[in-house]
């Protein structure tokens, strides 16, 4: 084919493309850009009417500048104008244009879909192509909507070119990825489905990207093409190389659609019908074979194709996860290649691997490459490789061979590459952790990974350590004893200086009948790292020293002598001077029994998921972390996977507020927000939502006509929620605001906390509804909540004497400002119970204003940010009749009125 | 295929085809960082990356960069030999393709790497069958080409 002199050839662009490239600076090129711009506006705005060929090459000059990185802010139409030319070349850059610099402007998307409509509808496939070609770089939701009836029927109709149904399945790919809400299924399902069956390879090729978007979607409704695909595969992997002709590439027989039917089935389980499965089974078979033989070719090409065959099918394999011989068959290969010379071979290995180290079959197979994965760590030259190596190393940890992998992680960390040194922190912590059988080695790496990598420590893993130390009571006094000696070094990290102060002032009196570790040793150790340490590590300390003066009696005076000194007491910071005052005060008026109270061991700690491995999963995004036990369904630690759940359960339990009315609804329907919460009428705390997924609790306190709410979501599954947002509706005269959205993703067992405020404007009856949505298991979730804010929320109580009480009820005494009822008990008649509610109504109770002492009087004020309302009342129980008689009087008529609803249905 | 970029040693960029919906403010700051991460690897390093959630494979042809970022799922051995195969459309296209090339006839390369991915995909995978269709589409252009004479001057400007 002759070089590019085509009749095409666009003198005037070559020559501004010259005159770019010889810009000596960026100034110069932004003139000469600036001039060309200015010369194509004159002509796109000038009288003479440009020709095809003009405009063409004046819409392709605006391109190039808007590659350049300039913006462009014209030649739109012309460029629309050129969509409906009938020369192709003119067309052609029209739609180039519009490819890259489409912008949502109306007006003009009306006009290219109706170029695009005309285009498809022209019968001549070179042009169906452009505008197909179109739709699938531009992809916008107005095309989606414009075009998605179109393309299955041209895909999957009789005449259509072969060319044409290859952009047709494509550009169908595309609107499916962009509004997958908008592609319909329908007959023509089966119909696409049998394009795998196409004489026409890059029919075949293109199609079997379709189908695997879409049964992604809607698994169901393909998959009657697990029988194509296999049966096309296994045409593939055994036929000579040269039968496919042009497909062949490199003598490797269609490599692209080999990797996509692959990819295909692993959409599916494996197949149950035994002759395709065995059919299935050859074909792996063939594949890991002819990775044996030698090379047809010298060429990389050759190989790279091969080898991505090869991977493909072994991600296969670790789909299915069923066929032992296969699993151990690619664990072989896979470590042959971990020593191969090519680089990124031994990437692929590394990664691949660590989904088999996940595998019950081939675990122990994984585990044999041990050696070379480590020797790996140390002499790979690049770092991604070593990064590979070390997620190797973590996915085939067990308690087999957890120290030694711990110890060569810990070695390695000394010369990490700074980019990968808080991974490695995160993963040596969560594996020294999970597989301690001996506390104290634990307690030596984590101390170990402060010294070494110090920096990279997160609050995470050191919070983790204290929390393990406080409950295990065997490993406190070596806890005590090694962090002690630690801090001994001349420079030791801050971090060493947290747990050391924190486990000093917990158990130093493990360690003080040594004296060489006494008391006030132990003290001098830490004050003098105190004054090298950032606030939040001093105000820590000062926790520390109080401590100690409850453990050791004999050092008060010295510490007290501490806390007394300008430096703590007039410190500039407010909280390092509040605990100074605070703990000085403590330690002088506190008798030793109210010290010890006050100032004992810390209780352990619920136990629930690792903060740590949270946060790793974050940092890696847990697609790509292979989970060490729920995944791996070892033949021996199948019990790992049962405490796994059970930390889950005991999480959720945890937080579990008091009072819970379980309420469940199926998943992925609207939950309506039922009717007001009586539950919450006289309490601020618990739990107001709960089913198998999710269970919402809150806590709440107001002051005066403002209002906070905190509001925990907990996520009761071992899956993650995906997409998770919250959103408050109000009425106006209730403000509500969330002061912070919730990460979109909340992890198995985790609660996140989210804080709201409200300010009540005027008196209300509406709640405010909580919306809540997420995805749990590629179902959205949705869930709607009444939060219990109710007017009697915004009460002040108000003491007042009997005299005042009668001349206010006076005054109250309007028709419409009383409100009775009198209604029959719901609950039994306790006169306590009663009193609890109407303190927690909010009102305040004033005795010995009603001459029968069985009666309740109250009184408050409402507050809202227009009016405060003064409000009395009265309840008098007859337990011989069940019945209770309620009376309120305000000042307006629709709070009496409200709040008598409120407050009568408590009893 | 998310997207893919051709830049050259001194970092400018040739050619991006972007296959997922992003602004333009975000398409210029992807590729500063692509390209400067890219850039400062040395040779015989490995061809894949991680980056963000994507991976990402590059591979240098003479003084051009080719990068591409794929999913998690995507398998990275193919996609080192899509870029291959792009190299050779274009070789056989332009005959013995060097960058100027590229650079003073960039729509051709749209044009030939429309033909071989779309929306991501492969569409056509046979070398004969993609330059088939450019030089149609050639054909299309010379003998419309002929309507316009010897063109006029005014081309320089």
């Amino acid at each position: 084919m002759p070089a590019v002199s085509k009749g095409d050839g666009m003198r005037g662009l070559a020559v501004f493309i010259s005159d770019i490239r010889n810009c000596k600076s960026k100034e110069a090129e932004v003139k000469r850009i600036n001039k060309e711009l200015a010369n194509i506006r004159s002509k796109f705005k000038g009288d003479k009417a440009l020709d095809g060929y003009s405009k063409k090459k004046y819409v392709c000059k605006l391109l190039f500048i808007f590659l350049l990185g300039h913006d462009i802010d014209f030649g739109h139409m012309e460029a629309v104008n050129l969509l409906s030319s009938n020369k192709y070349t003119e067309k052609q850059i029209g739609y180039l244009f519009i490819s890259v610099l489409v912008n949502s402007n109306s007006d003009l998307i009306r006009l290219i879909n109706n170029a695009i409509r005309n285009d498809l509808a022209s019968r001549n496939p070179t042009f169906m192509n452009l505008a197909l070609h179109c739709i699938a770089n531009v992809g916008s939701r107005e095309m989606a909507e414009a075009f998605v009836s179109d393309i299955p029927r041209i895909l999957v109709a009789g005449e259509t070119m072969d060319s044409v149904k290859q952009s047709a399945a494509l550009c169908l790919l595309r609107l499916n990825r962009t509004s997958p809400d908008l592609v319909p299924m329908g007959e023509w399902t089966a119909r696409v489905v049998h394009l795998l069956n196409d004489q026409h390879l890059g029919v075949v090729t293109a199609a079997t990207s379709l189908i695997t978007t879409l049964a992604q979607k809607s698994p169901e409704d393909f998959k009657t093409s697990v029988v194509l695909a296999v049966a096309r595969l296994s045409r593939i992997v055994t036929s000579a190389a040269i039968d496919l002709q042009d497909y062949t590439y490199y003598f490797v027989a269609a490599p692209w659609l080999s990797v996509k039917l692959l990819r295909l089935l692993q959409c599916y389980p494996p197949p149950e019908d035994a002759a395709l499965r065995s059919r299935l089974t050859e074909c792996l078979e063939t594949i890991l074979n002819k990775v044996q033989e030698p090379p047809k070719s010298k060429k990389v090409q050759h190989s790279n194709a091969k080898n991505a065959v090869l991977f493909e099918a072994i991600a296969l394999i670790i789909h299915h996860d069923s066929e032992p011989n296969l699993l151990v068959r690619a664990c072989n290969q896979l470590g042959q290649f971990l020593q191969h010379r090519e680089t990124n071979l031994r990437y692929l290995a590394l990664e691949s691997m660590c989904l088999l180290a996940s595998s019950e079959f081939s675990h122990e197979a994984v585990k044999t490459h041990i050696e070379t994965v480590i020797n790996a760590l140390k002499t790979e030259r690049d770092v991604s490789v070593r990064q590979r190596a070390v997620d190797l190393l973590y996915a085939m940890c067990d308690r087999s061979n957890s120290k030694q992998i711990v110890a060569e992680m810990l070695s390695y960390l000394e010369t990490a590459d700074y980019s990968i040194r808080e991974e490695i922190v995160l993963k040596v912590a969560i594996l020294a952790e999970k597989y301690a059988v001996d506390y104290t080695w634990y307690v030596d790496t984590i101390l170990n990974l402060i010294r070494i990598a110090g920096d990279y420590v997160s609050e995470e893993v050191w919070y983790r350590v204290i929390q393990i130390v406080i409950n295990r009571d065997d490993v406190q006094g070596y806890a005590a004893k090694t962090v002690f000696e630690a801090l001994q070094a001349p420079a030791c990290h801050e971090n060493l200086v947290k747990v050391g102060g924190y486990i000093l002032g917990e158990f130093g009196n493990l360690i003080a009948g040594d004296p060489r570790s006494s008391p006030l040793v132990q003290f001098n150790l830490l004050h003098s790292k105190f004054h090298l340490c950032s606030v939040p590590t001093r105000a820590l300390l000062l926790s520390a020293y109080i401590k100690f003066i409850n453990l050791f009696p004999e050092v008060k005076g010295t510490i007290q002598d501490v806390l007394r000194s300008d430096s703590q007491l007039r410190n500039a910071d407010v909280e390092l001077q509040q605990r100074a005052v605070e703990y000085l005060r403590l330690s002088c008026i506190a008798s030793t029994d109210i010290l010890a109270t006050v100032l004992e061991e810390m209780p352990p700690f619920p136990e629930r998921e690792s903060s740590i491995l949270a946060k790793l999963k974050k940092k890696k995004g847990s697609s790509k972390l292979p989970d060490l036990d729920d995944v791996r369904r070892s033949v021996n630690g199948s019990t790992d996977h049962a405490e796994n759940t059970e930390a889950t359960e005991t999480s959720v339990s945890n937080t579990v507020l008091a009072f819970s009315l379980y309420r469940t609804e199926p998943t992925g329907i609207i939950t309506l927000p039922c009717d007001d919460d009586f539950r919450f009428v006289c309490k601020n705390n618990g739990v107001i939502y709960e089913n198998q997924l999710l269970q919402i609790g809150l806590k709440s306190e107001y002051r005066q006509n403002l209002g906070r709410m905190y509001v925990f979501y907990g996520n009761k599954t071992s899956t993650q929620f995906l997409s998770f947002s919250s959103a408050v509706t109000s009425s106006d005269i209730l403000k509500t605001h969330i002061l912070q959205t919730v990460d979109p993703m909340i992890e198995g067992g985790a609660q996140v906390q989210q804080i709201l405020n409200i300010e009540c404007l005027s008196d209300f009856s509406d709640a405010p509804v909580l919306s809540i949505q997420f995805r749990y298991g590629g179902t959205l979730q949705n869930i709607a909540v009444k939060l219990p804010v109710m007017l009697n929320k915004f009460f002040q109580p108000t003491e007042m004497t009997s005299q005042d009480f009668f001349q206010r009820w006076k005054q109250l005494g309007a028709p419409r400002q009383e409100v009775q009822k009198i209604f029959k008990a719901q609950h039994q008649m306790d006169s306590d119970v009663a009193k609890a509610k109407l303190l927690g109504f909010g009102v305040a109770l004033l005795d010995g204003v009603d001459p029968n002492p069985a009666n309740f009087v109250g009184a408050g004020i409402v507050h809202s940010k227009t009016t405060q309302v003064g409000c009395l009342l009265r309840l008098e129980p007859n337990t011989q009749a069940q019945m209770y008689r309620l009376t309120l009087r305000t000042s307006k008529d629709s709070v009496s009125q409200r709040l008598c609803e409120l407050l009568s249905d408590q009893f | 295929m998310q997207f893919m970029l051709l830049f050259s040693r001194q970092g400018k960029l040739r050619l991006q085809k972007w296959y997922v919906p992003l602004s333009d403010k975000e398409k210029k700051k992807i590729t500063r960082e692509l390209v400067q991460t890219v850039l400062a690897r040395k040779p015989k390093m490995c061809s894949f990356l991680e980056w963000r959630d994507l991976k990402i494979v590059y591979k240098r042809y003479a003084s051009l960069y080719f990068c591409c970022a794929i999913e998690d799922q995507d398998n990275e051995l193919i996609t080192l030999e899509i870029i291959h195969r792009y190299v050779e459309l274009l070789d056989k296209y332009f005959g013995s393709v060097c960058e100027l090339d590229i650079i003073f006839n960039f729509e051709k390369a749209y044009f030939i790497l429309d033909e071989f991915l779309l929306g991501g995909e492969a569409q056509e995978t046979s070398k004969k069958n993609v330059l088939k269709a450019i030089e149609q589409a050639d054909l299309l252009q010379e003998s419309q080409s002929e309507d316009w004479g010897s063109l006029p001057n005014e081309e320089i400007l």
